[in-house]
């Protein structure tokens, strides 16, 4: 769980002409305003530093200008910083050259677009196939490949349609089963479900969290959703004018923001349905287990709060999945963080 | 002063002359040293029009009927564009065109043959670099703006009169639809569907053959469309030149006043024209069948 599968180091990225001198003027404290009107350069990210862990959803979130999505396309480089390195499984992506990117980009990596850029002219089937037929992988083989994700991903007896013939919600399963199907160990997926419907999110946001339980990919997910970013992320990012502000664990950006902006982003979130037992215990010290609750270290607050409403309990004690006693939270804490 | 006002000022008639004079004989020294070169170059296209042209006058008039009414029909999936074509290939017999519209024909295929076979690879290299589109449209204007007997000269002039130089000035006046839709239809393909290519690790082959080309075609096909009808409508110039076919017919009438005469041949190409186009139509409506509707 805590290998690091992508590093991301002081990356840097400036759009305009003449990237190298704009790069001297953000390091000397250049501000993205200033930036582009004195030297009409447009500042995309500034001095990104981000580990993700292996087989862990990486999301990160931002609202629309952010940088996020030209974050998310320098780990495949799809897009060329201006200064800084990625670092995949200890080999920097910005050094391969074209064969070897090529190849780290069929075998290592695969990605789902917010606009489903499926092919127009491809069957369902052969647009899941697409990643295989890039590899030249034979076609029996590619076709059983891509016949199970599509099967997993729900959508079995559509093999033959075409994409325009499908709702949305079925071309993002299509888009889903391609990336999939590619079997890399990244998963690299660009507001995915943005431009889906409420209700169809939340379907694939569950498809996801089922695949993912399955398959341990290391995810990196976009999102300008924070609800989304809190249901999915094991852990979140929050870029703003292309600067990280914040890195961690839903329950610590949820509970100690960093900055005004993070503050105000987070301030109407219902966060008895995000924040889990164990990210607000204590330690144990001799608790009285008189009248005490016990509760799961995973359980959410809203699974337990109506039981601490009518049983009154002096305090609660957490425990981990061994059930060991692993810390204890008194009900005062539990309402002022209920209550902010 | 005056003068100078109201007259141009332009260079003396013995410069003028001079240059004329300079500029055709260079050229005509440079046509009589490699014309037959040049000649030799085009000497298979010829083998395979006149071979063509062969097949299609020598062959019994039903079995190349019922060769064209299968493509027809298997182009256009359509009873009606195939009946309607029996009864104007029908009539063009009947009123003793047949031998100059099969010549007709076969210009015109082989013309388009080569139009697609160099307008494709040209309209890809200008899709693809900024520089070639920057050379290449000017080219493209002038073809299709310079009036046609302006290239004819130096053509006649360097291989003479005959079915490569006809050839040639159908092909240079068909080919730019062809090459300027194709350019368009390439850079017309949707760019996160490029990207998602990209991301996949597609090279650059894998990206022209199985996104770009394919995402194209509809608007290529168009292209192809058009090739064809401008192919046609050279006809008649081309025959000027010695090219044979119901060009001919036209040309005659128009110099010694046969209306009739002129008026059948005429309706014959217009009967071909309409051949064509509803064929390749609907050809390329079926290609793109998965835009809309379903495939069943």
């Amino acid at each position: 769980m805590s290998e690091i599968k992508i590093q991301i180091k002081n990356l840097y990225k400036i759009f305009g002409k003449n990237p190298e001198s704009a790069l001297e003027q953000v390091k000397d404290g250049v501000n993205k305003d200033e930036l582009l009107e004195k030297h009409n350069h447009v500042l995309g990210l500034k001095d990104i530093n981000l580990d993700i862990k292996e087989k862990s959803i990486q999301v990160v979130m931002g609202l629309s200008g952010s940088g996020k999505s030209t974050l998310i396309r320098h780990i495949n480089r799809l897009i060329e910083p201006t200064d800084g390195s990625v670092v995949v499984d200890g080999e920097d992506v910005l050094k391969m050259n074209d064969e070897n990117l090529r190849n780290f980009r069929r075998t290592k990596t695969a990605m789902v677009f917010q606009r489903f850029a499926l092919l127009p002219h491809k069957t369902v089937l052969e647009n899941t196939m697409f990643g295989l037929h890039i590899q030249n992988i034979d076609e029996k083989d590619a076709n059983t490949r891509a016949r199970r994700w599509i099967d997993r991903v729900g959508l079995s007896g559509y093999e033959e349609k075409y994409p325009q013939h499908l709702s949305g919600g079925m071309q993002q399963r299509v888009g889903l089963a391609r990336a999939l199907t590619n079997d890399g160990e990244i998963l690299l997926m660009d507001e995915a479900f943005s431009a889906l419907d409420p209700l169809i999110r939340k379907d694939m946001q569950d498809i996801l969290l089922e695949l993912q339980d399955e398959l341990h990919k290391t995810v990196v997910f976009i999102t300008h959703d924070l609800d989304e970013a809190l249901k999915i992320g094991d852990r979140i990012a929050i870029l703003k004018d292309g600067i990280m502000d914040q890195e961690g664990i839903p329950a610590d950006i949820l509970l100690s923001p960093k900055t005004q902006y993070v503050k105000d982003f987070v301030e109407d979130v219902n966060r008895a349905r995000v924040i889990k037992a164990k990210h607000i215990m204590s330690k144990l010290n001799g608790q009285d287990r008189d009248n005490a609750m016990f509760v799961d270290q995973d359980d959410f607050i809203d699974r337990f709060i109506d039981k601490v409403i009518s049983d009154k309990p002096n305090c609660l004690i957490i425990k981990n999945k061994n059930n060991d006693e692993i810390g204890y939270l008194s009900t005062k804490r539990l309402s002022e963080i209920l209550k902010r | 002063m005056e003068d100078f006002l109201s007259e141009f000022p332009e260079l003396s008639r013995e410069t003028l002359r001079f240059i004329k004079k300079g500029f055709d004989a260079s050229y005509r020294a440079f046509s009589r040293e490699y014309g037959d070169a040049i000649e030799a170059v085009f000497d298979p296209v010829l083998y395979f029009l006149v071979w063509f042209e062969k097949l299609l006058q020598n062959s019994p008039w039903p079995i190349v009927l019922i060769c064209f009414l299968t493509v027809i029909y298997f182009g256009s999936r359509k009873i009606s564009v195939t009946i309607g074509s029996l009864f104007a290939f029908l009539l063009i017999g009947i009123f003793g065109m047949w031998e100059d519209t099969m010549s007709t024909v076969s210009i015109i295929g082989v013309c388009t043959m080569l139009s697609i076979g160099i307008g494709i690879p040209v309209g890809v290299l200008m899709a693809k670099s900024e520089r070639a589109q920057r050379i290449c449209t000017p080219i493209l204007d002038i073809m299709q703006t310079m009036p046609s007997f302006v290239y004819l000269i130096p053509v006649v002039m360097l291989l003479g009169i005959g079915k490569i130089p006809g050839l040639l000035a159908v092909v240079i006046y068909a080919i730019p639809p062809i090459i300027r839709l194709t350019n368009l239809g390439i850079r017309e393909v949707d760019r996160e569907v490029l990207e998602a290519a990209d991301a996949f690790g597609a090279n650059p082959r894998q990206k022209l053959f199985q996104v770009q080309l394919p995402l194209a075609l509809p608007t290529i096909f168009a292209g192809i469309n058009q090739t064809i009808m401008m192919a046609l409508a050279m006809v008649v110039i081309a025959s000027m030149i010695g090219v044979k076919g119901l060009g001919q017919p036209v040309l005659k009438a128009i110099t010694n006043q046969y209306f009739a005469m002129g008026l059948f041949n005429g309706l014959a190409i217009v009967a071909l024209a309409i051949i064509f186009d509803r064929v390749s139509q609907s050809f390329g409506h079926r290609i793109q069948q998965h835009r809309s509707g379903s495939r069943e």
